[in-house]
């Protein structure tokens, strides 16, 4: 079994002292042993941020592609071997400005992903610009009179590009954040977790404060098999409305699970042999 | 061009051009000729002429030419484009009820045939009017209507019994009905042989691409759709199931080169293709294969650019794009096909060095290359081994996946093996961690660049050279040029030609050698600032006089190389 030392490497965070990624990375290391996360059955794909430095405090395989870019490559490795848990972690303006595209699309095609994206709801590595995340109004280093544009709801256009676990989490709740990423690693196709993250030096809107007093849980009884009930509730937002919880969960078939050439073992497991192609050639004569 | 005859088949986009084109080209391959096949169209799906250029000769041909000594015109304004092609006496088969205007045209053999009128009495419709043309044609040069009859039932029986028969029937009357009309015929160019010495294949640069891969193991592929590789695309598609790899047409070709990246990462075959275009878009990706060390393929189709350009025209415009795309540096191992053959080869080869040196490997090819039907002999893959590189096996509690080594090669290992390490692009110490000391950085720079030097001392990189060692001048060019300058050089003797094949490493040596003791230089290239030119000269000193370049979308012919060379001789 994986314990907490097992995760350890010998580097120390790096993040600012008080950094909502300090609570994620707990509930990950957390949920990592309880649910026996390893290099054997686990990987990670990282984009760029302050949510990327992450790999280099968790012992567990990492790739840190590309600003915006880690959906592909996680689609890449999941299709290759299909048996790994694969996580991507990823950032607000990471996944939803550079990397808008690929998110819509890993949704479309339900690859059996987990995608944790940690919402600071700014650019904080490049020092403090919005992000498709920044409130209206708000002013950032970009901003200086004020964000004129509305922000991105993520939960919502996962559910409507097609995404089949949409679930939100708070970095102050380290236990609930890391019972939702064991849910979310645990469902059948792609898996949108949206985690909460106050960036304690360029965001003084969204602080933890905000969040324990503008957070609830959603019901153990909420509806989350009902897209209509689920969407509606992802444009739950502002004072005391904050949903946290698993908004939406249903089964289809995966993109793993539409390649006959996947049913009986991942891609990976195949020996690699040169190809006998004489047939492909016949037909050329 | 003496001992070759061309047929030029035009007409609207929709009209069946280019499947006409293959046909005759089959029959003629068939026939024991050897064959060349050359298409133009616009960027349309409908209207918009389309021609398709067969060149056949009794021995090799490797290149259109731009005398055309047959015209098929399938509609009424194919004549009006390429009379100026036609050579005294070539003959034009056209329909007879589309009243076009004979005047001016009198120094051509002309064979009006009613196509449409036979193509509805054969009980086709519309397009089968190509297939009497067909018949009409194959009638006129003495072809072997039973080995038609044989290609018609293979492309088209499998769709439907009937549109077979139907297409047979519209073959044969344009046959019996040109025999009749014109019972002296043009010339017994296209008779069956009695004897085909070794049966010829007639296969494209994209064929030999996806077959190649598909042979050297692949296992994963993402293209998307574009000019002029969308039919390898098409290939990897529709034979996945069959050879077990996965196909993947992604959203666009960032997440192309990023899903080849995660896949190889995850330690498959992969690779991706595209052209210049998209090729711009997978630029990140191509660094970052580079600096996680990750073994990736990528087929680069160029075209006429920039930006859409000249979407299905060729040029070999991407040269110092391919060695010089991304920021900073990074191995990069480029090597440029001279033709289907080529590709297939260097394809097969490019698996083998993307795993071995763990960095891109770019096989650059163009649209002549990809899109030109070819006869040629099968290729042998039996001595094809496959070469996975340095690999860790089992598990390594000290493990490092960017330790360092004196070929700048460590064992890699994969994700789920077992072991823990870091595939960072970020710079990073030896695990992978992300690392930005002074010393740290120049080692892994110094280790990643390394390999260009192992490269350089294991691999055969060396240039190919044609014709006699000493000559009067020697031409030297990459990529598809090749086949125009070896149709020429049967018109040169005493002219030779350097072929590069490797771009990166350059086999600078080699070409010193070469052309240091060249009496007088011409690079030949479609592009417009002589591109491979400026790597010679980088890389040796040596400066080229001589150019022959050509950047409208057209190849360049062998005529106007023999014309260039002559003048080049003449001036001296």
């Amino acid at each position: 079994m994986t314990t907490l030392m097992d995760l350890a490497t010998p580097n120390t965070p790096n993040w600012c002292p008080g950094c909502g990624n300090f609570g994620i990375w707990a509930a990950f290391k957390n949920a990592a042993v309880k649910a026996d996360w390893n290099n054997s059955n686990s990987a990670i794909v990282a984009g760029i941020g302050c949510h990327g430095h992450m790999i280099n405090f968790l012992k567990v395989t990492a790739f840190e592609g590309l600003h915006g870019r880690a959906l592909p490559v996680a689609t890449g490795l999941k299709t290759v071997n299909h048996r790994l848990n694969v996580f991507v972690f990823t950032g607000d303006g990471d996944c939803f400005a550079e990397g808008g595209n690929h998110f819509i699309h890993a949704c479309r095609r339900n690859h059996d992903i987990t995608i944790l994206i940690h919402n600071n709801d700014l650019y904080a590595l490049t020092t403090g610009q919005c992000s498709p995340e920044t409130p209206k109004g708000m002013v950032t280093g970009s901003t200086p009179n004020g964000n004129q544009d509305v922000p991105f709801n993520i939960l919502s256009v996962a559910m409507t590009c097609g995404a089949t676990f949409v679930a939100r989490g708070y970095a102050g709740d380290i236990v609930g954040l890391a019972d939702i990423m064991i849910k979310a690693n645990n469902h059948r196709g792609v898996s949108v977790v949206e985690i909460l993250q106050p960036c304690v030096t360029f965001n003084k809107i969204y602080t933890y404060g905000y969040f324990q007093e503008n957070c609830y849980k959603l019901p153990d009884d909420f509806p989350r098999t009902d897209f209509n009930q689920a969407l509606l509730k992802t444009f739950e937002s502002g004072e005391k409305q904050i949903p946290l919880g698993i908004f939406y969960e249903v089964e289809r078939p995966t993109a793993e699970s539409g390649y006959v050439q996947l049913s009986d073992r991942p891609l990976l497991e195949n020996e690699l042999v040169k190809r006998n192609t004489k047939e492909l050639f016949a037909k050329l004569f | 061009m003496a001992e070759v005859f061309s047929i030029k088949i035009g007409g609207e986009a929709g009209q069946g051009v280019k499947s006409f084109g293959l046909n005759i080209a089959r029959l003629a391959t068939r026939s024991g000729y050897q064959i060349f096949t050359y298409s133009e169209y616009p960027s349309l799906i409908r209207g918009g002429h389309n021609v398709v250029q067969i060149v056949f000769s009794q021995e090799g041909v490797t290149s259109p030419v731009e005398a055309v000594n047959f015209l098929v015109a399938l509609d009424k304004k194919t004549i009006g484009y390429h009379v100026k092609e036609l050579v005294d006496g070539a003959g034009i088969i056209y329909d007879a009820d589309s009243q076009i205007e004979t005047a001016g045209l009198e120094r051509f053999r002309l064979f009006p045939v009613p196509l449409k009128k036979l193509a509805k009495e054969a009980g086709g419709n519309d397009i089968t009017s190509n297939t009497v043309a067909a018949g009409a044609l194959i009638g006129l040069l003495g072809g072997d209507m039973g080995k038609f009859f044989e290609i018609i039932k293979e492309t088209l029986g499998s769709k439907d019994e009937n549109i077979a028969l139907i297409n047979q029937r519209a073959a044969q009357d344009g046959c019996d009905h040109i025999q009749k009309t014109f019972p002296g015929g043009f010339e017994t160019l296209l008779a069956a042989k009695a004897e085909v010495a070794s049966p010829k294949m007639v296969i494209n640069g994209n064929q030999a691409v996806g077959y190649a891969a598909i042979t050297a193991g692949v296992q994963f592929v993402s293209i998307y759709p574009m000019t002029p590789i969308t039919a390898l695309l098409e290939i990897f598609a529709k034979n996945q199931e069959k050879y077990g790899y996965i196909f993947r047409q992604p959203e666009d070709e960032i997440a192309a080169v990023n899903m080849a990246i995660g896949a190889g990462y995850a330690g498959a075959r992969a690779m991706c293709a595209t052209s210049g275009g998209g090729f711009c878009l997978m630029t990140e990706g191509y660094g970052l294969a580079g600096i996680t060390e990750t073994p990736l393929v990528i087929i680069e189709g160029m075209r006429g650019g920039p930006a859409t350009g000249l979407p299905t025209w060729t040029e070999q415009g991407d040269l110092r794009f391919i060695l010089h795309a991304h920021q900073s540096e990074f191995p990069r191992l480029v090597m440029a096909a001279g033709d289907a053959k080529e590709a297939f080869f260097l394809t097969m080869e490019a698996f083998n060095l993307a795993e071995k040196y763990q960095t891109p490997v770019v096989v650059i090819v163009d649209k002549m290359i990809c899109e030109c039907d070819q006869g040629m002999d099968e290729f042998g893959t039996e001595e094809y081994v496959i070469d996975r590189g340095k690999r860790v096996t089992g598990f390594d509690q000290d493990y490092k996946r960017y330790k360092m080594s004196e070929d700048g090669i460590s064992n890699r290992a994969l994700p789920g093996d077992g072991n823990f390490f870091v595939t960072n692009s970020d710079e990073h110490d030896e695990v992978g961690f992300s690392s930005e000391e002074s010393d740290n950085r120049q080692g892994q720079m110094a280790k990643r660049m390394q390999k260009l030097v192992t490269v350089a001392k294991n691999e055969k990189i060396e240039p190919e050279l044609y014709g006699p060692e000493d000559a009067e001048l020697t031409i030297v060019s990459w990529g598809s040029t090749k086949g125009s300058i070896l149709m020429a050089l049967k018109e040169l003797p005493g002219v030779n030609f350097l072929q590069l094949k490797w771009m990166n490493p350059f086999p600078v040596n080699k070409v010193r050698e070469i052309l240091g003791k060249a009496k007088m230089i011409l690079d030949i290239e479609t592009n417009s600032t002589a591109q491979a030119a400026g790597l010679i000269a980088e890389h040796t000193g040596i400066m080229i006089e001589h150019k022959l370049l050509k950047n409208d979308g057209r190849p360049i012919y062998p005529e106007e190389i023999v014309k260039k060379v002559k003048n080049i001789l003449n001036q001296q």
